[in-house]
């Protein structure tokens, strides 16, 4: 019951912050909605009992990520006067395709049956030890080839940093 | 049920009441240890030895003018405060502060939650706690406050690592993410410092670092900038900024026991024969005096060393600390395989 409620919550939350995020005129205020988003997203990790993703979404996402981005806006001081100036050929493509994506979001929604959400998945598989079992064991090749993305992305960003030095 | 939730707000309410008298305090301590250690007098009128000194800095800091910059973001500027403050009182939750006793036929635990994750929360707790710094000082609209802000939260970030790579060590010796769990583990005697000597130093100056204390500063580094990312702050803001200092100076200390000093436990405390409350009682006392060693060093430190260079203390966390926490894993895997606690 509390759980049904809770949930409600975090969606209301979430989803309103959200539209803030968009709608607000001060980047930096865009940036704390954001912000908020994310807590209540790591708030239904929880409630589906995936501690380590909801600990871990607020760590790397709220704690790092999003500094990052702060730190961007607040260095560039964004404002109106240095906002750029869309055309209106711009606008008018953007309007398409967000309502295209809207489109087939509603059809794939609507040939959805609610009974088949029910995913018939071990509840406690969201527990640190579990996943880390489940990562280290059955799908250690996409981890470890994702380990290496994520280490060519760093050389990448390393060497383009170098090179503005020089 | 709800004796367990009363129980529950009682012991929430008490370690709230505990962090703040300690960190009030701490206060108090951080000047007479200084006028020690530079053979002063240090503050005696208030009082005798001047102990109702930190009350009467409180209600100064209370009743002094408040002045809001015209320019400065209403609302974000007072949030930015609220933050340091809330991140400062959200650890103690986690941290056992005691055994279990019993009372009536029902065993309670001086530990409010035992989650299983209680590490990463830690460290979300931490991770957020950047924000305070940061919205305080873009919201004061200052160069000096923005300077500052920046300045304070790339240190935290870049000290962040380091932390985290010297807890995986920790994490693996252990093989468990809750804090009650590691504790007990060190129940007979050997605390995680005879295994992780290493852990425990990068850890240690870590902690310096996120908790922006000297030699690490440079947060509030007044002869470079002003007064750092509280610039513009007055009254009681400013107040709970440097107040959540000292309460983040307690619960580090009490992280520090639990990883790495037993917590609350103390050698041949078994052999005593006490009953199980007379036990907890003692232990809780050890807990607190670990801890108040653990203050006073991080004050020793402060008026022992000085201030880092911002470039040196860059390179401390990137190229010293991260390297030899990284080995720090290595080491002890190895150690692990060889001696056949992993296969």
């Amino acid at each position: 019951m509390i759980t049904q409620y809770l949930f409600y919550f975090l969606s209301f939350v979430a989803i309103f912050s959200a539209l803030l995020v968009v709608f607000s005129k001060n980047p930096v205020h865009s940036v704390l909605y954001l912000i908020i988003t994310f807590f209540s997203i790591a708030g239904h990790y929880f409630l589906l009992n995936a501690q380590f993703l909801a600990a871990v979404h607020i760590i790397v996402y709220a704690g790092a990520i999003m500094v990052l981005f702060l730190y961007v806006i607040m260095m560039l001081n964004l404002n109106k006067e240095t906002e750029p100036h869309k055309s209106t050929m711009s606008k008018f493509a953007a309007i398409i395709a967000g309502g295209l994506m809207m489109l087939s979001l509603v059809a794939v929604l609507r040939g959805a049956e609610v009974n088949q959400m029910k995913a018939s998945v071990n509840n406690n598989i969201g527990l640190t030890q579990n996943l880390g079992k489940v990562l280290f064991n059955e799908y250690i090749l996409p981890f470890e080839v994702s380990a290496i993305l994520f280490l060519a992305a760093m050389v990448g960003a390393v060497y383009l940093g170098k090179k503005q030095l020089d | 049920m709800t004796g367990y939730i009363i129980y529950q707000i009682i012991l929430v309410v008490a370690i709230f009441t505990v962090s703040l008298v300690v960190a009030l305090y701490a206060t108090y301590g951080e000047r007479k240890i200084a006028a020690i250690l530079q053979d002063r007098v240090g503050p005696n009128r208030a009082g005798p030895f001047g102990i109702l000194q930190p009350f009467a800095d409180g209600i100064k800091m209370f009743t002094k003018e408040e002045i809001i910059p015209e320019t400065a973001n209403g609302w974000l500027f007072i949030i930015g405060p609220c933050i340091a403050m809330l991140t400062a009182c959200m650890t103690g939750v986690i941290i056992p502060w005691g055994g279990t006793f019993e009372l009536g036929g029902t065993v309670y635990s001086l530990q409010v939650t035992d989650i299983n994750i209680g590490i990463l929360y830690l460290f979300a707790v931490v991770s957020f706690g950047v924000y305070g710094i940061m919205i305080g000082g873009w919201a004061s609209n200052n160069k000096f406050s923005l300077l500052g802000a920046l300045r304070a939260s790339s240190q935290m970030i870049s000290y962040e690592i380091a932390m985290g790579m010297s807890i995986i060590a920790l994490v693996m010796m252990t093989g468990t993410l809750s804090l009650g769990e590691i504790v007990k583990q060190q129940d007979d005697g050997y605390c995680n410092f005879v295994y992780q000597p290493l852990g425990f130093l990068i850890f240690l100056i870590c902690a310096f670092a996120e908790t922006n204390r000297a030699p690490f500063d440079m947060a509030e580094c007044e002869t470079e900038l002003v007064g750092g990312y509280h610039t513009e702050y007055s009254s009681m803001k400013l107040g709970f900024y440097l107040f959540a200092e000292y309460i983040n100076m307690f619960i580090s200390s009490a992280v520090i026991v639990s990883f790495y000093f037993g917590g609350y436990n103390f050698p041949f405390q078994h052999e005593l024969g006490l009953s199980g409350n007379l036990l907890t009682v003692i232990q809780t006392i050890v807990f607190f005096g670990k801890i108040f060693f653990f203050i006073f060093f991080f004050m020793w430190i402060r008026w022992t060393i000085p201030r880092f260079r911002y470039d040196q203390l860059m390179k401390l966390g990137w190229k010293v600390l991260l390297p030899l926490s990284m080995a720090n894993i290595v080491i002890t895997g190895l150690v692990m395989w060889l001696t056949g606690k992993i296969n």
